[in-house]
């Protein structure tokens, strides 16, 4: 055991040192001056060059890239240039709200793409079915942005019952902050809601015609039973496999829907930092996202390393 | 919030509707829509437009300008030129204090120069350049000794240069002090979420507290227009800034909602690379004034500010707006003339040059870029459009990497801050890489007189030079569109398109 955890943090470490490098590297290869375009309308030379001195761009790429991660190693990521924050305090500040919507949108996308699955695999080629598939065709190909700006225009413009845009803290207002949550992570969940609608319509397909399926209706259980306890049980494994694995479509799905509905979380906080050439911040997100996804990687090994008796041998 | 129990939802959403008509929409809080998330909060080191908005609530200045761009004195009480134009007397507001508390006086006017001067990173260093000192002369009256005549200081009080901050929370704060900014203005700092809002609430002892009618206000970043305008018609705002032009009908349609227009100090128009970099040694539109002449006459400005601008917008071709004071009237508006184009192309012995014509990826750019693009083919220019990441884009512009740059400037109150960064030899903005000696002489004489006769005509004189040279081709001058709510009522439209609170109300 111990000798398999050794050996998977000892490759964690080059990992994360090759992942600096990249972001490091893929950073400086975005066009434009990032002290030009901090340094606002004016461009007075003077601001530029202490620009320059501040973020240490003057010095050779690799002594930057040192400067960095010895920023880093001691748990500090810099500073926003435009804000003047410290990049940890606004990954702490974001974070939150985007994990809120990923989670509600989740919520949503199970709760209409598992029913909608069982339903279309029970009326297979039958009405429903082709309504459940319509609309999960639908669900798929509309993008993000449309479908938010028109829910905004009918639900907030035209009927006035949700708030068009921002965010309010659950700790300060938890009704406020659903309803200005609950459009935006519909809009997330919709399209994923779709995938497991379809994933759910196979596995019970699937699952519908095995034998045990057949003996379970031999025994006389009724058809509601057999559906819901014998097969759904079966058939949700891998979609629920399948919604977890969703999870990271949600993050990077989070950055236009935040963009459209302002909502201040993770996916924005990086968006305005590449436009705005806030270096340190765009670095540090990425970094901790990229760690994030390692680490949960390490996890879900070692998970798998302890229930499964043949990978201890 | 990890349990959120989804049968709460709806009655939560209608719950938040019906507070939406009654709490939130009191009658004291103004909702303001901003079109970007400001900078910093610290007038020194501040440096985008959208900032200055929020600083016209949060920080008064030494002067401010109205609505027909007259330098009208705001913590200042009164001010005096000394005959030879090198030094400014102040006398200071009485009875003015800083949201700490602290007194506003001759000291604090030399503390918040001398920071405006000196601090790292400072914005307002070049503006300040030619102020080489302070003196307190007695408790309220400071006077700025120049080093050389400058007219337009008056202007750089009326902006960022001339906000005063409260010196003893500068000097605690240090470079932190954008975070909780301490100024003297008519609203207070509460709090600020990067990204999400910036929340005021009023000074209960502000100098003019007669004139604000408000209790709080909040101001909400939303980028997209469209979005923004939204938030208006659904009431979750009160007021937007930076209509799009497109929507400029639909708001002057609804009867719940009010437009409000005027032209802007800046400008839209095309650089010309003509001696930034050998480049313009050989490129047509570089080396022969004929082929540029050619380039403005192919130009059809009306038709421009139709299709780019749906008519929000008025046709220009100077630094300042044709209704500006210091517009050069011996100079007008260029008609279009195809036909004087293509003599003017086979004079030149060009009749078919080719133009690279680059451009930021924003919508307008892009489109004056296709319009110019098709206008100017009717004289024969071969116009190749060059859409490039903005940031490049002024990358590209300070090597000299371009014929033709389309570059907006937002304008500053004084004519000069329009044209002497652009036109005069080897200025910071001077992307065209112009340098005439007789324009800078002249330049320099509209700086040192504070006679506005005297400095009209300096003006004439630069522009029967600039707008044959051509370095810019000035297009068109953008209106700043409001709307809001038409409970509100009391603003003033002042061309710098800052919204001042003073006199706006809720009726």
């Amino acid at each position: 055991m111990s000798a398999y955890l050794a050996r998977r943090v000892g490759t964690i470490l080059p990992t994360l040192l090759f992942v600096t490098i990249l972001i490091f590297g893929l950073q400086q290869l975005l066009p434009g001056d990032p002290a030009v375009v901090l340094a606002g309308e004016e461009r007075d030379p003077n601001v530029v060059a202490y620009l320059h001195k501040k973020m240490h761009l003057d010095e050779p790429l690799p002594v930057r890239y040192l400067y960095w991660l010895g920023g880093v190693l001691t748990g500090d990521l810099g500073e926003s240039l435009r804000m003047q924050k410290p990049v940890t305090a606004l990954i702490a500040e974001k974070l939150p709200v985007t994990l809120e919507l990923a989670l509600i949108a989740i919520v949503i996308a199970l709760s209409i793409g598992i029913p909608a699955g069982i339903v279309s695999a029970i009326y297979k080629d039958r009405w429903p079915d082709y309504v459940a598939n319509a609309v999960a065709l639908w669900g798929l190909s509309t993008p993000n942005f449309w479908l938010g700006i028109m829910m905004i225009l009918f639900f907030s413009v035209r009927l006035g019952w949700l708030p068009a845009s921002g965010y309010v803290s659950p700790f300060e207002d938890l009704s406020a902050n659903l309803a200005a949550m609950i459009m935006p992570a519909f809009v997330l969940g919709n399209a994923i809601a779709a995938v497991l609608m379809r994933h759910t319509r196979s596995a019970m397909l699937q699952v519908m015609s095995s034998d045990y399926v057949r003996t379970a209706r031999a025994k006389g259980l009724s058809e509601r039973v057999v559906v819901l306890k014998h097969a759904l049980r079966n058939a949700l494994t891998p979609v629920v496999t399948l919604g977890a694995l969703e999870l990271g479509t949600l993050l990077s799905g989070a950055v236009l829907t935040e963009q459209v509905f302002t909502i201040p979380g993770f996916g924005k906080l990086i968006v305005d930092a590449v436009f705005n050439r806030d270096y340190a911040v765009v670095q540090g997100v990425v970094l901790f996202t990229a760690t994030a996804y390692i680490l949960l990687n390490l996890v879900a090994d070692l998970a798998y390393f302890l229930v499964n008796p043949r990978l201890r041998g | 919030m990890t349990h959120i129990p989804r049968i709460r939802l709806i009655p939560a959403a209608l719950a938040f509707a019906m507070a939406l008509g009654t709490g939130l929409a009191s009658a004291q809080t103004l909702r303001f829509g901003l079109a970007e998330d400001p900078d910093i909060l610290d007038p020194t080191l501040a440096r985008t437009f959208v900032g200055r908005i929020v600083f016209a609530a949060l920080c008064d200045k030494i002067f401010d300008i109205d609505e027909k761009l007259n330098i009208v004195p705001q913590l200042a009480e009164s001010y005096q030129w000394s005959a030879d134009g090198k030094a400014l007397t102040i006398k200071a507001r009485p009875g003015v204090t800083f949201h700490d508390g602290e007194k506003f006086d001759a000291a604090a006017i030399k503390y918040n120069i001398e920071r405006h001067k000196t601090m790292a990173g400072s914005n307002r260093r070049g503006e300040l350049s030619l102020v080489s000192s302070v003196d307190v002369v007695d408790p309220m009256t400071a006077r700025l000794n120049l080093s050389q005549p400058f007219s337009p200081l008056l202007a750089q009080l009326a902006d960022r240069a001339g906000m005063m901050v409260s010196p003893k929370a500068a000097q605690a704060a240090g470079d932190k002090f954008g975070a909780h900014p301490v100024c003297s203005g008519p609203f207070k700092f509460v709090e600020r979420v990067a990204q999400d809002r910036i929340v005021l609430e009023r000074y209960p002892n502000y100098w003019n507290k007669g004139a604000i009618h408000f209790d709080r206000v909040v101001y909400l970043p939303i980028l997209d227009t469209t979005v923004r305008l939204a938030n208006l018609k659904s009431g979750q705002l009160d007021f937007i800034e930076r209509l799009a032009a497109s929507d400029a009908a639909a708001v002057a349609a609804d009867s719940r909602l009010k437009l409000s227009k005027i032209t802007e100090i800046g400008y839209q128009g095309i650089t010309l690379n003509v001696g930034k970099s050998d480049l313009a040694k050989t490129t047509a539109i570089g080396k022969d004034p004929r082929v540029r002449e050619a380039f403005e006459l192919a130009l059809d400005r009306e038709g421009i500010v139709q299709v780019v601008m749906e008519g929000q917008a008025t046709v220009g071709n100077q630094w300042v707006a044709p209704d500006n004071p210091f517009y050069a009237k011996n100079v007008p508006v260029p008609k279009r003339d195809v036909a004087k184009a293509k003599a003017l192309l086979a004079a030149a012995g060009m009749p078919n040059p080719s133009v690279e014509l680059m451009t930021a990826t924003t919508a307008d750019a892009q489109k004056i870029a296709q319009v110019v693009q098709a206008m100017t083919k009717e004289a024969g220019f071969d116009v190749k459009i060059r859409s490039t990441e903005f940031a490049t884009s002024l990358n590209l512009a300070d090597k000299g990497e371009f014929d033709a740059y389309i570059l907006a400037w937002s304008g500053r109150a004084d004519p000069d801050g329009n044209i002497y960064s652009f036109d005069a030899c080897k200025q910071p903005l001077n992307y065209a890489g112009y340098c005439k000696p007789e324009v800078d002489k002249l330049l320099n004489d509209s700086r040192t007189t504070s006679d506005v006769a005297a400095r009209r005509k300096a003006y004439e004189q630069v522009a029967a030079i600039v707008l044959v040279d051509r370095p810019i081709v000035y297009l068109y001058h953008r209106h700043w569109l409001w709307a809001y709510t038409n409970k509100l009522s009391g603003l003033r439209t002042v061309p710098d398109g800052l919204v001042r609170l003073q006199g706006l109300k809720f009726n």
